[in-house]
């Protein structure tokens, strides 16, 4: 039971996938235009993580070495596919919204991230609760991010107005611009962070700061400056 | 049909810049634009791979996918393929050009599971575009990068002396050029 807890805690504060890990920005920035669209493609991503770790952990002892990086992606793609087509069906306006986003999924360095640092090391229950933990992080983070957004470039909230009548909505915000402004804000704030905890001496290794070449190997590669972690990174944990 | 191929290079190499409007390869953008040179280097790699993942992509959805009406299987379909393409064209390259090879073999691994190629051949689907049509997509997306990572890594060279605040140093100074740029590039949306 604690360690489930731990798994839940773990992705939603202490390795949160957006804000301490900063993997998986593409959709972060993409679909973040409301709070709505933001909670809903978290949610997505949760299921797909969730479940996808589930059963790459099942997996784990069948799949060889060598080909799992393909078997991986294979069974990713495959609940992708299932809850794509569940959303088509049964959520058709989230759908909508969120476009080539949701098969985009599959390539999300966070699931394909956790599958190959947890997953496939672990027993079942936590890697699902890892999963689930992971994606709740994601969410709240896409929802924080959504909401700047919507209240600032339209004023609303869920889509319901916040801002009084006077407020001049700053459109810039819900178009591709803002999403680069928020985000650098919010990686300034987090460096701030580090710096100021390095300052006190305490490890901030864990921080990380953008994202590498590409997304499989985004959750081991800083690419701005060089990373303090063992080439690794936060995969030696477990 | 030559006036409908030049209005899809021009709108998605500029109007919906991959990057810039789309957040599709963010990763390489932000992480491989520090010189121009390496940026440049990229930059031809990307149009390469997905000018030719858009054309298997394509053929495989048109002679494969729609004849046996499985459709529905296009995301796992197309990244198996690009993967396997990708890792093919690195090992012909190696094989026969060894010149090309030397300027491209390190990007081409970083490229597989860049999401713009994924991006561009579901897009391609969604818009129902022919194979040629498609090919053009491809090629006007990995320009449009190209372009783009190009001017990024002009101004972080400019840039490196400057006096930044310390939080702001490395990605959120990045992130906010590219946000500048991408309010530049709004500018293109009137052209069409």
């Amino acid at each position: 039971m604690n360690d489930i807890k731990e798994r839940l805690i773990n992705g939603l504060v202490k390795e949160n996938p957006t804000f301490v890990l900063m993997l998986g920005m593409c959709p972060t920035l993409a679909v973040t235009t409301s709070a709505m669209n933001g909670l809903g493609m978290g949610l997505t991503t949760m299921v797909v993580l969730a479940l996808s770790n589930a059963f790459i952990s099942l997996l784990r002892n069948i799949i060889p070495d060598k080909v799992r990086i393909p078997a991986f992606i294979v069974i990713i793609a495959s609940f992708v596919t299932m809850v794509e087509l569940l959303l088509e069906g049964f959520i058709p306006s989230l759908y909508d919204a969120l476009g080539i986003y949701i098969p985009l999924i599959v390539v999300n360095c966070i699931i394909l991230g956790r599958a190959e640092s947890y997953a496939s090391k672990n027993p079942v229950i936590p890697s699902l609760f890892d999963g689930i933990g992971m994606g709740l992080g994601f969410s709240f983070a896409l929802t924080c991010i959504g909401s700047v957004r919507e209240l600032i470039g339209a004023g609303t909230l869920f889509g319901m107005h916040i801002m009084p009548e006077s407020y001049v909505p700053c459109s810039i915000f819900i178009m591709a611009p803002g999403a680069f402004f928020v985000l650098a804000t919010l990686t300034a704030i987090q460096n701030k962070i580090k710096i100021n905890g390095e300052r006190k001496g305490k490890d901030m290794s864990k921080i990380q700061s953008g994202c590498g070449g590409d997304c499989l190997n985004c959750s081991d590669t800083g690419c701005t400056k060089p990373q303090k972690i063992n080439g690794k990174g936060e995969r030696e944990h477990a | 049909m030559l006036k409908d191929l030049l209005i899809i290079l021009i709108s998605s190499s500029l109007v919906s810049n991959v990057v810039l409007s789309q957040f599709l390869g963010l990763c390489p953008f932000l992480g491989v634009s520090r010189k121009t040179s390496t940026a440049s280097g990229m930059g031809v790699a990307v149009i390469f791979v997905i000018t030719l993942a858009s054309a298997v992509a394509g053929a495989i959805y048109k002679y494969v996918l729609v004849p046996l009406d499985i459709t529905y299987l296009q995301t796992i379909v197309f990244i198996l393929v690009i993967a396997a393409l990708v890792q093919f064209v690195e090992m012909f390259l190696k094989k026969f050009m060894p010149s090309l090879y030397d300027a491209l073999g390190v990007y081409l691994p970083l490229i597989t599971t860049n999401c713009a190629v994924l991006g561009v051949a579901l897009t391609n689907v969604q818009k129902n575009y022919g194979i040629l049509a498609g090919v053009v997509n491809g090629f006007a997306t990995a320009a449009g990068f190209t372009i783009s990572i190009i001017i990024l890594a002009g101004i972080r060279e400019k840039m490196e002396y400057n006096d930044i605040p310390e939080s702001f140093k490395g990605m959120p100074i990045v992130l906010i050029t590219a946000g500048l740029m991408a309010i530049a590039f709004c500018g293109f949306s009137g052209l069409l």
